[in-house]
């Protein structure tokens, strides 16, 4: 009997699913493998029954659930709660469900500013009320999943590798357990450290990095921070190159800004990575601000609301 | 009695939304409403932010249409900062952007919208998908996900990322093409070519004409038209003037930089997501479905409207066929899918085209950029439509404000349209099945929202 499958996307962009269909050829083998039986992206079940008639939001029995995005509006956990009785394993997909990814960040603004923006820019005519009429009313912040109930496995990434994805479900598949890659992304990174601690000072990315020429190999390019460049790779969980392991950001030759959250679950990048550079007495000045160090795990309380200053 | 039926959540749609359709005492429509059910906020949480960071932010409004934010981003920060790109550097990102087109449209036609046609609209929901495609069509569901994985990896071998990607730069992009990749995804684009040409023929002779009872009614609505051209009147992705299109066909061009004077947008209080329409044309906003003000279109249809010609010869060759057929501009909503697969030929041939000239190994690919206090509107077509992205930054250069209008925003008042027009055309004496349903979601579907 094949492995039944729920897929959801709550306060999701779909960079996710399309991760998974980004298993290329491998999709075709998962799809003889398990069997989708509610999925909004791919297939046509719908919530209150296929006539929309029913008045309890209804999703079927399924061994495996797997869920993108974090919480944003009322609907998503009641759909999530959903989700989580119906399935025997939950499975989140992807940085927004496991830290609350970049949608995170509007936790530093109380949810009337962030209406206030939106429904009042230059464009727009200004409402007489912010739309309520059948809407799921929105949470004051946004939620990783296991803020709200027990996550079973933990798939991070902006997005997840499609290596990882595929992994995974062949290890749910077989009842097999999943290894993913635990350690820092510089773990993963074949540039040249030197560790000779003459940085002293970071720099916005503003120029490209130094290396001899187009085809100069990465392995002989020097580490991104030890040229002075802010560079997350350090407080950052890597695997985001999947089985070809290089870090996508160094492909580009581009820092990394830390989509594959922190290292450890629990911690905090911001934290991690200002204690990293304080430690070694380098001038961050040039730095504008360091939420953004927080820019893919905001959820868990961890970006919170700026205290308002006090108007004279 | 009165009677409301929920179509919760429109699915094989790439976003969140509902219908809600009313009926009165004798069954038939009163009035219907499409939800976009979120926000996120996009427009809040960058202020503050160095905007040379904010194109790799912004990528996660979308995560089908990533490319095209990232573009929109950094030409709006190219602005802001005052900055000209190296040739080589404004050639990369538009050949990524372009093949990202390419990968998108098929994945649009094969996997959302091609159950609908190849399987049925009425088919059972449990086989009116992908999978049910794939167990019906073997050999042409593996040469699908095989096209499409292939274009898809020039992306991520060459940028690192195809999702969500980092390899635009402001002042240009991060790194250069090399020789040995400029022929090995020159003779891949050529095999996509290949490709989209048989799509279009499929889809042609084995998919539209079965279903052209359904074409020449479902969602049928008249509205006008955006899209970018260049200055020959050609559809162009990347770059150009904007084009508004009134029902009637007669257009103005503007520059993106003027946007604001040109188009507004409207909040009604049954969605999270905002509507925008014309200002300019002085009528207001109404989604009165007997008499609509200030709407337009933006999308495949919309720029195969707008658009004089396509600037490269296959896909012309389409557009003269398509015109012939159904005159400029052509109104009916499941064109979208046909419009798509000529979009997918010009991508295909376009990106050919850009990868034929050795100019694009350059090795010059990114400018030095300064932070400086400026303003920047950076614009481009994403699948889903005209895609504004607007800032203005400090002296340090970190984001004061931030204005944006996305793709599919232009159609959410279509959408609506398109929908109370198929719910009062299929439902009447209360009469409501699943296939109804699912044609009233097609209507959706063909906008790809």
């Amino acid at each position: 009997m094949s492995v039944t499958v729920v897929q959801e996307w709550l306060n999701a962009c779909s960079g996710c699913e399309i991760s998974i269909v980004d298993m290329g050829e491998r999709l075709l083998d998962v799809l003889g493998l398990v069997e989708f039986v509610h999925s909004p992206v791919l297939m046509d079940h719908k919530y209150f029954g296929q006539l929309g008639d029913k008045t309890h939001l209804e999703i079927p029995e399924a061994t495996v659930a797997i869920v993108s995005g974090g919480l944003r509006n009322e609907e998503h956990l009641e759909v999530l709660e959903e989700v989580r009785k119906k399935c025997a394993v939950l499975v989140a997909l992807g940085t927004c469900a496991t830290h609350g990814g970049i949608p995170a960040l509007a936790n530093r603004h109380p949810m009337a500013d962030v209406l206030k923006r939106y429904y009042e820019t230059e464009t727009t005519d200004a409402p007489l009320r912010y739309p309520d009429d059948g809407l799921p009313p929105l949470l004051d912040r946004c939620y990783a999943l296991d803020e709200k109930v027990k996550v079973d496995v933990y798939l991070p990434g902006c997005p997840p590798h499609p290596d990882q994805v595929f992994a995974a479900l062949v290890a749910l598949v077989q009842g097999t357990p999943l290894t993913l890659p635990a350690k820092s992304v510089c773990d993963h990174c074949p540039t040249v450290r030197e560790g000779k601690g003459e940085v002293k000072k970071l720099r916005r990315f503003l120029q490209s990095p130094q290396y001899k020429g187009p085809d100069e190999p990465l392995d002989k390019m020097r580490c991104l921070l030890e040229q002075g460049i802010l560079c997350m790779g350090p407080v950052t969980r890597g695997g985001c190159g999947g089985d070809q392991n290089t870090p996508r950001c160094m492909t580009a030759r581009v820092p990394c800004r830390g989509c594959y959250g922190p290292v450890k679950h629990t911690g905090d990048q911001r934290v991690e990575m200002l204690n990293a550079l304080a430690s070694n007495g380098i001038d961050l000045s040039a730095l504008p601000e360091f939420a953004s160090m927080l820019r893919f795990s905001g959820a868990h309380g961890l970006l919170k609301t700026i205290p308002k200053r006090q108007e004279a | 009695m009165a009677q409301v039926i929920n179509i919760q959540p429109i699915t094989r749609i790439e976003g969140h939304a509902s219908v809600s359709i009313q009926l009165d005492d004798r069954g038939e429509v009163l009035d219907s409403k499409v939800r976009f059910m979120s926000l996120r906020g996009f427009e809040k949480f960058i202020e503050g932010m160095p905007a040379e960071e904010v194109p790799r932010v912004v990528t996660r409004i979308c995560g089908i249409c990533p490319w095209q934010h990232h573009m929109a981003s950094n030409k709006a920060v190219d602005r802001c900062y005052g900055v000209d790109l190296p040739p080589a550097g404004r050639k990369l990102r538009e050949l990524m952007q372009t093949i990202s087109h390419a990968e998108d449209k098929i994945l649009h036609f094969y996997f959302l919208a091609a159950p609908d046609f190849v399987m049925g609209p009425d088919s059972h929901f449990s086989v009116r998908n992908v999978i049910g495609i794939a167990k019906a069509h073997p050999e042409l569901a593996a040469q699908v996900v095989r096209m499409r994985y292939q274009t898809k990896m020039i992306l991520e071998k060459f940028a690192g990322k195809a999702i969500h990607p980092h390899a635009g730069v402001v002042g240009g992009f991060s790194k250069p093409l090399l020789e040995e990749d400029r022929k090995e995804f020159l003779g891949k684009m050529k095999e996509m070519l290949d490709f989209a040409c048989f799509t279009l023929d499929f889809a042609k002779t084995q998919v539209f004409p079965k279903y052209l009872d359904a074409v020449t009614t479902l969602g049928v609505i008249e509205t006008g038209f955006i899209g970018t051209v260049d200055d020959a009147g050609a559809l162009n992705f990347y770059d150009g003037k904007i084009r508004l299109m009134k029902p009637d066909g007669s257009f103005t061009d503007f520059e993106s930089r003027d946007y604001a004077d040109y188009l507004g947008e409207h909040v009604e209080p049954f969605s999270y997501g905002k509507f925008p329409y014309a200002k300019c044309w002085d009528e207001g906003f109404s989604l009165d479905v007997h008499n609509p003000r200030g709407i337009y279109r933006a999308n495949t249809l919309a720029r195969i409207n707008v658009a004089d010609r396509m600037a490269t010869p296959r896909a012309q060759a389409e557009l003269e066929e398509f015109r012939e057929k159904f005159g400029r501009p052509a109104q009916l909503t499941l064109l979208h899918h046909w419009a798509r697969l000529i979009e997918e030929v010009y991508a295909c041939e376009h990106a050919v085209e850009l990868l034929e000239g050795p100019e694009i190994c350059d090795p010059n690919v990114r400018a030095k950029v300064q932070p400086r206090a400026g303003r920047g509107v950076g614009c481009v077509e994403a699948p889903r439509g005209t895609l504004i992205h607007d800032y203005t930054t400090d002296d340090n250069g970190c984001i004061v404000k931030a204005n944006l209008i996305v793709g599919t925003t232009h159609n959410l008042g279509p959408i609506n349209l398109s929908v109370g027009q198929a719910a009062r055309a299929l439902i009447h004496d209360g009469v409501v099945d699943e296939t109804i349903l699912n044609k009233i979601e097609m209507a959706v579907r063909a906008y790809d929202p």
